[in-house]
């Protein structure tokens, strides 16, 4: 599945005339005395991390990890490394969704609003995170496609993009039930409104596609191009996973029953009430993307929610991943989350998944990111203690055998911990630069 | 301040309620390790707890548990944390109109507004900050008109807000920048005018108090209750708690406070490490914004290591939960404490921002703060560093009282 993904990365680069340096990184890296968390497995106490053009060449203890002789040797020693995190729901980059004309905007991507300059994007490297589905809002029954990035170091939306086998651009779908999608009409007024809002466009894209299958290769017979229902036949056959939002326990079930009536891959998203309908979720078999507040309410959605919900949904046997929602959780302490479900009765383990692996499931990104095992994607963080330590920071963070960022550099610090400039974006921090010189 | 007035006042009540509510009862708490913030800490050490106040703290070697007091053990042991500034009480976790009293838009200045009309005991953010170990509040009438109103400090107990209370009238709230705007063209539009109005009627009250004092029965004004309370502004009976971010907004608020001699505490405060060498000269104590606070619109140049740098300034502060207008309703000011903790701060010097300096600030250190005898029995035990994430605050004691007994 993923074989020639970087094959049609290095095509595309290479038309534009950039070459990542973590392709031209000649030498393969190890990485040596760490503990390494590499998610797919048990932890190991002194290990070694070997990358080398931008992939994972090898991982396991120093007694049976083979250095290759041409590597560039790094000591870890006293550090800790595991996989970049994946976090399934931000909304960094000031990005800019869907409108105000209508409830279900299915058309719209948020590719094209994205400003990759934005300082948040700095803060989430500085959080240790090297992958991320950037949404629209929730305003909206359906507010657009979703994107899955990697945050590489780059000046276009182009550079920070995942493809999939076939060359599409990788994402999701956002979706949203409950209250804050309820306005003014063309908004529904009621949650069974927005769930006949909903059915109905799902009926029409079922129309559509029969249209276009009746239609054959005959193109007199197909369809007129319509963009609402083509992106909308990719959430009905798969290729685009729904990212919906909901929080109060009836409409997760809500849901759960528009997923079975129409078979779309759906990620209940929030899920403020999930230790109430915990089993259901897991019969289910979706995933859940859980978000960590630091008290409950704030929203009448989000009265009951707990920090139990991870450890009800493990409990269950559900899938269960962190989201910093950012910003209302900081990209910087996305690892805090984990720890907060740990601390209400989550398994380390099962935690530590919900940063990684268990988002990378929920992104379809699993083959590519989410553990540390040769193969896969050169996407890891160095940390200077326990993952699950408040006192433990984010060292470096490096995305396909390129260090994104270092702590111990002046600028990246700055992102790090925040302070003058710190949210100003790339664009104006370059100008003041210049001004100074 | 002319809170002890008050005190006693609330103590009389209470004394007087005394048969109405169970009595605390003795107490002994076991610990591996007492942060009583008056000295070292005391490893393998007890607490003893009688009629509600601390009665002595030590080594178990050296204090023996006399018979009938009810034990409780704990790994980590604090003084009951204080949230140096927060608007719970006022602003309920729904979120909804009816919840939020934490400010009234009608008028841009109303230090007459007072906490104790409106705060509810029983909120349930109320009970989610006691069982993390926040003893006490300060809160009340939140940022976001020049002046919104008074606070209060009060315990987390969850009675009423007569039987909690410390100081009933603790500050008078006050915001310069951005968030002083009034709302739909209504004045102050912008930082300038903000001051000047704040500036007129600290000289409106200049004149009524010369007046109230000094003439004679048939001259002296009428009461009037918001001069009133700017006249307990002007006497420092009362400190102007302004909230502040930029540093220019910042530099204001201490243009005013040397020019009418008031009693100020600088909150928020995002970019003051800009300026330390003014703030420390001015001698004005900070009640810092928390530390993890969205950096954005006012907040952006926030940094998680400007309580660090206030402690190495020698800057007198403390750590708030702030205001939330969204998700999370609250913040907890122990987990904002531990996040300052990690960025330079230390255990400690965090642990103190949250305890005995907060009393300081706050002007009620004879009463809470630290653990030593005659003080009040307020508690937070933990089963481990209070700091770390996946630690539990497994018992909460307030006045004597057992107040939570689960781990959160």
């Amino acid at each position: 599945m993923t074989s020639y993904r970087p094959l049609l990365l290095v095509a595309l680069l290479t038309v534009v005339g950039w070459t990542p340096p973590g392709f031209s990184q000649d030498k393969p890296l190890a990485f040596a005395g760490a503990r390494i968390i590499p998610i797919a497995g048990e932890e190991i106490p002194n290990g070694v991390l070997v990358v080398h053009q931008g992939k994972i060449r090898a991982v396991g203890p120093a007694s049976s990890v083979r250095i290759p002789a041409d590597a560039r040797r790094i000591d870890a020693s006293g550090k800790v490394i595991m996989p970049g995190l994946v976090d399934s729901h931000s909304h960094i980059g000031g990005i800019d969704g869907a409108d105000q004309s209508a409830p279900i905007q299915p058309d719209v991507r948020i590719l094209d609003s994205i400003n990759v300059r934005d300082a948040r994007i700095q803060k989430a490297q500085a959080g240790g995170i090297t992958t991320v589905n950037v949404m629209p809002g929730s305003g909206h029954l359906l507010s657009g496609q979703t994107l899955y990035l990697k945050l590489r170091d780059g000046t276009t939306i182009d550079d920070l993009l995942i493809h999939n086998p076939d060359g599409s651009i990788a994402g999701g779908m956002k979706m949203a039930n409950g209250t804050n999608s309820r306005k003014k009409p063309p908004f529904p007024g009621t949650r069974a409104k927005s769930a006949a809002l909903v059915r109905e466009e799902f009926i029409k894209a079922l129309e559509y596609k029969r249209k276009l299958e009746r239609a054959g290769d005959d193109p007199d017979k197909k369809p007129p191009r319509d963009l609402k229902m083509e992106a909308l036949l990719e959430v009905l056959d798969g290729k685009r996973i729904v990212h919906h939002h909901t929080h109060r326990h009836d409409d997760i079930l809500t849901v759960l029953r528009l997923q079975k009536e129409f078979g779309f891959r759906v990620v209940l998203h929030h899920v403020s009430d999930a230790w109430m309908v915990a089993d259901q979720i897991a019969k289910a078999g979706v995933g859940s993307s859980i978000i960590v507040l630091d008290s409950p309410g704030g929203k009448l959605e989000a009265k009951d929610i707990r920090w139990e919900n991870g450890a009800a949904l493990e409990k269950a046997g559900a899938l269960v991943g962190f989201h910093t929602d950012d910003g209302i959780t900081d990209s910087r302490l996305f690892l805090r989350s984990a720890a907060f479900a740990v601390r209400a009765g989550m398994s380390r383990k099962a935690a530590l998944e919900g940063l990684t692996i268990a988002n990378a499931k929920m992104l379809d990104l699993e083959e590519r990111v989410g553990t540390l095992e040769p193969g896969k994607d050169a996407d890891f963080i160095l940390l200077s203690g326990d993952p699950l330590s408040v006192y433990t920071h984010v060292l470096e963070t490096w995305v396909e055998g390129k260090k994104v960022f270092d702590r111990s550099d002046p600028k990246d610090h700055l992102y790090a911990v925040g302070g003058y400039g710190a949210s100003h974006d790339q664009g104006s921090r370059i100008v003041m630069e210049e001004c100074w010189r | 301040m002319n809170c002890r007035f008050y005190s006693l006042l609330t103590l009389g009540w209470l004394a007087a309620s005394a048969g109405a509510t169970p009595l605390a009862a003795q107490l002994a708490v076991r610990a591996g390790t007492v942060y009583t913030m008056a000295g070292e800490p005391v490893r393998d050490a007890v607490v003893l707890v009688r009629d509600g106040k601390i009665e002595r703290v030590g080594p178990a070697s050296q204090v023996a548990v006399p018979a009938g007091y009810k034990t409780l053990r704990a790994k980590v042991v604090t003084p009951g944390l204080i949230d140096a500034h927060t608007v719970v009480g006022l602003a309920g976790y729904l979120n909804q109109k009816q919840d939020q009293d934490q400010l009234e838009l009608s008028t841009a200045m109303q230090p007459e507004l007072r906490a104790i009309d409106a705060y509810d005991a029983r909120e349930r953010l109320v009970e989610w900050l006691r069982n993390l170990g926040i003893t006490t509040i300060h809160t009340g009438h939140g940022p976001g008109a020049l002046i919104s109103g008074q606070t209060m400090i009060v315990k987390t107990t969850g009675r009423s807000a007569e039987e909690d209370v410390i100081v009933p009238e603790a500050m008078v709230a006050a915001t310069l920048g951005p968030g002083a705007r009034g709302r739909n063209g209504k004045s102050p539009g912008t930082r300038a005018k903000a001051a000047a109005m704040l500036r007129g009627e600290l000289i409106k009250a200049q004149d009524y108090l010369r007046k109230r004092e000094s003439a004679g029965e048939d001259e002296r004004p009428e009461r009037d209750l918001r001069l009133e309370v700017l006249a307990r502004v002007l006497k420092g009976e009362l400190p102007l708690l302004v909230t502040v971010n930029r540093i220019q907004d910042i530099l204001t608020a201490i243009r005013i406070g040397r020019e009418f001699h008031l009693k100020l505490v600088l909150d928020s405060a995002a970019e003051i490490y800009l300026e330390l060498d003014r703030v420390k000269a001015a001698g004005y104590p900070v009640i810092l914004h928390p530390t993890m606070h969205r950096a954005g619109g006012e907040y952006e140049n926030l940094s998680f290591e400007t309580a660090a740098k206030l402690r190495d300034a020698g800057i007198p502060f403390a750590l708030q939960s702030g205001y939330e207008s969204y998700v999370p309703k609250t913040r907890v000011v122990l987990f904002e404490a531990a996040v300052a903790a990690a960025n330079g701060l230390g255990f400690e010097d965090a642990l103190a921002a949250i305890t005995i300096d907060a009393a300081r600030i706050l002007g009620v250190a004879d009463r809470i703060g630290s653990l030593e005898p005659g003080k009040d029995a307020d508690l937070a035990l933990f089963d481990g560093d209070p700091f770390e994430y996946t630690t539990h605050c497994t018992g909460v004691v307030i006045d004597g009282r057992v107040v939570s007994e689960q781990p959160h």
